[in-house]
């Protein structure tokens, strides 16, 4: 059935709630007022204020409530509205419940989920717009996905609560309204940490994650290239399998990144592919990412700030072409040295 | 004590112990003081590496609330948990193991002094971070409370922890939720290096309450039973649905804030005044008025305690330290998701 993302959230969250007694759901205005992205409507109504708790704007008490009540015997799943707002929260998470089963020889662990809308797009400035995994990614002992659109939603939100450690949902916030058949039912559980391979080529692999799965389909088809595309989907573990196993096959490495160049996630894959494989690599792998600058407002900032298909479909023709790894605009244009 | 029967008492046995009287009372209070002497020592002898906070001062308080509360209650301290864990009825090798990084301490020696966990006897592992403790307790209360199980959680912290965002959130959860959780302030007149009027503007922390709605109560820290009496209407309270309430230990910490301090900012006399309401003191007043136990007997409380913590460390110091493999378990459910 087609569901917008949002909608398969909910389908998602649901679907467990009716499975297990013990999920419940903690957030601002989640309640009767249905989320503020529609990611809990109907929720309410069918489970109850004990269930779906609105929460008041406390996001350290809250986020740190699901670490006690996870440890307790529930299964919370919490949300931030906006990555951003767990700044005042990411003590609960990255120094309580990332190690908690480690100090406590593994007699409490914190089966909780935090969930949090990021990403660009949609003209909400700089401190409503980030993507901010990389806050996250550097704590063992948290697990981090990202959504790309409605069936990974779906799949990912009922993993994430299945999932015995606490997991950090990222939902790219331009993609709530995006509509797309949406598969449901327990069969789509699946561990955390298995990338999606999308389609397979044979020029270069192209590893995505969130909202650039789609500029990145885009992009291949309008280059015209035949490449293998992948939806990260996990962050914390990645699946290193699937994306060495591609760029054997390739030999040529391209991630793309919605986060800022300087310390984004895509440097660790770079790395990775790069140690395990020099030898066999065609060319140097590269990553397309976003400028280190804040997110503009301005709506052709804005649009200028995200690699955009096309961006994407020149900058892989040249990096075909030429083997080497192309500048990117801010650079190009002058904007850095 | 010998190395075949020190670990013979299970932490819960140790705990059920507490209630038999005073005398059981003193005891532990007296093993706390002595364990936490003898960690001061070992600590500037070098024999233990990185920091410790010690709670000497406060047995009081820690015993009053272990015989306040059903063992299946839950607990969350802070790094200044050698009393409360001891007082909880863990064991003193997983404690004092646990400080000395062995194997045989409550995380196999991968916490350390600030770390300590027995759910057998509902401590959550302690937080070194100020505060952090009182979320997570009022989201145990919640799990019972959205369970129907009728258990209370309990989060103790200092008095420098009333100016953290996390005290004030969890306050505000708790009062709105009606949750089964106490909030108990360990007022010791200091929090770190500072005395309570330069950091904080009232001295009388249990009235912070009346923002939530909610009992504020204040407590002689020092007196096991007036501990005892407070913790267990609060909890009688929470277990009847009514929620949340603060309690204010006002108590003082006879060491300075962590092994590196001597406490050199004290007011001249001060400590000397304090040290006359020694919560030892008081309990040993209080044994010979009822006729518990005679000067002699009180005297031979504290000989075994140091009999048996000089035999501890002596079997500690030749446990074995935890092997590599323990820095790579217990981080997730499945080992070694390193990528």
């Amino acid at each position: 059935m087609k569901m917008r993302m949002n909608q398969a959230i909910v389908s998602a969250l649901a679907d467990e709630m009716r499975s297990d007694p013990t999920v419940m759901l903690m957030g601002e205005d989640i309640g009767a007022a249905g989320g503020p992205f529609k990611t809990s409507e109907g929720l309410f109504e069918e489970f109850g204020p004990a269930r779906v708790r609105d929460t008041p704007i406390s996001e350290m008490g809250f986020t740190g409530a699901a670490v006690g009540a996870s440890v307790l015997g529930l299964r919370p799943v919490v949300e931030i509205m906006f990555m951003e707002f767990l700044g005042v929260a990411l003590d609960q998470l990255v120094t309580e419940a990332a190690k908690f089963r480690y100090l406590s020889a593994g007699q409490v662990h914190c089966p909780m989920v935090v969930r949090a809308s990021v990403g660009s797009g949609l003209g909400f400035g700089c401190q409503h717009s980030q993507t901010l995994e990389n806050w996250v990614t550097s704590t063992p002992g948290l697990k981090v996905v990202t959504l790309s659109g409605p069936q990974s939603a779906y799949d990912l939100m009922r993993s994430a609560i299945r999932d015995p450690d606490p997991v950090i949902v990222l939902e790219p916030r331009a993609l709530y309204a995006g509509r797309a058949e949406v598969e449901t039912g327990e069969q789509r559980i699946r561990p955390i940490g298995q990338a999606n391979l999308i389609q397979t080529g044979t020029d270069l692999t192209l590893v995505a994650m969130g909202q650039t799965v789609q500029t990145a389909i885009k992009a291949v088809q309008m280059a015209g290239l035949s490449a293998d595309v992948i939806d990260l989907a996990t962050l914390v573990p990645w699946d290193k399998a699937t994306v060495l196993n591609s760029v054997k096959k390739t030999g040529r490495l391209v991630v793309l990144e919605e986060a800022p160049e300087s310390g984004g996630w895509g440097s660790q894959i770079v790395a990775a592919v790069t140690s395990e494989l020099f030898g066999s690599l065609k060319t140097a792998p590269i990553r397309i990412t976003t400028p280190n600058v804040p997110v503009p407002y301005g709506k052709e900032l804005e649009l200028k700030f995200l690699p955009t298909s096309e961006v994407v479909s020149e900058t892989l023709k040249e990096y075909l072409e030429t083997n080497k790894a192309p500048q990117p605009w801010w650079i190009r244009e002058g904007f850095v040295k | 004590m010998s190395a075949e029967t020190l670990g013979s008492e299970t932490a819960v046995e140790r705990r059920k112990k507490l209630h038999a009287g005073l005398k059981q009372q003193y005891e532990r209070m007296v093993e706390i003081r002595t364990i936490e002497n003898n960690v001061n020592d070992l600590f500037a002898s070098g024999v233990i590496h990185g920091t410790t906070h010690l709670c000497v001062g406060q047995e009081a308080l820690d015993v009053g609330i272990a015989l306040a509360l059903e063992r299946t209650d839950i607990v969350t301290a802070t790094y200044r948990s050698h009393g409360i864990a001891l007082a909880l009825g863990m064991t003193p090798v997983e404690v004092m193991g646990e400080i000395m990084g062995k194997e045989v301490g409550c995380t196999g020696g991968v916490g350390g002094s600030m770390h300590l966990c027995d759910m057998s006897v509902g401590l959550l592992p302690t937080f070194a971070i100020v505060g952090a403790g009182y979320p997570v307790a009022a989201g145990a209360a919640l799990a019972f409370q959205n369970l129907g199980q009728s258990h209370v959680a309990l989060a103790m912290a200092g008095d420098g922890s009333t100016n953290i965002g996390a005290f004030h959130e969890s306050l505000n959860l708790a009062a709105i939720w009606k949750l089964p959780v106490i909030f108990v302030v360990d007022n010791n007149v200091y929090g770190e290096y500072s005395r309570i009027e330069t950091t904080t503007p009232i001295e009388d922390l249990h009235t912070r309450a009346a923002s939530y709605d909610i009992p504020g109560i204040v407590v002689d820290g020092m007196d096991v039973r007036a501990v005892q009496a407070v913790v267990a209407t609060a909890a009688k309270r929470a277990r009847a649905g009514e929620g949340p309430s603060l309690i204010e230990a006002k108590t003082y910490r006879f060491s300075g804030h962590s092994r590196a301090d001597t406490a050199p900012y004290r007011p001249e006399g001060e400590l000397e005044s304090w040290l006359d309401r020694d919560p030892l003191k008081v309990t040993r007043e209080l044994i010979l008025s009822e006729g518990v136990m005679s000067q002699i007997e009180i005297d031979q409380v504290t000989t075994d305690a140091e009999n048996s913590v000089t035999e501890l460390i002596g079997y500690l110091s030749t446990q074995s330290e935890p092997g590599l493999g323990s820095m790579f378990t217990n981080i997730w459910a499945t080992e070694n998701k390193v990528n």
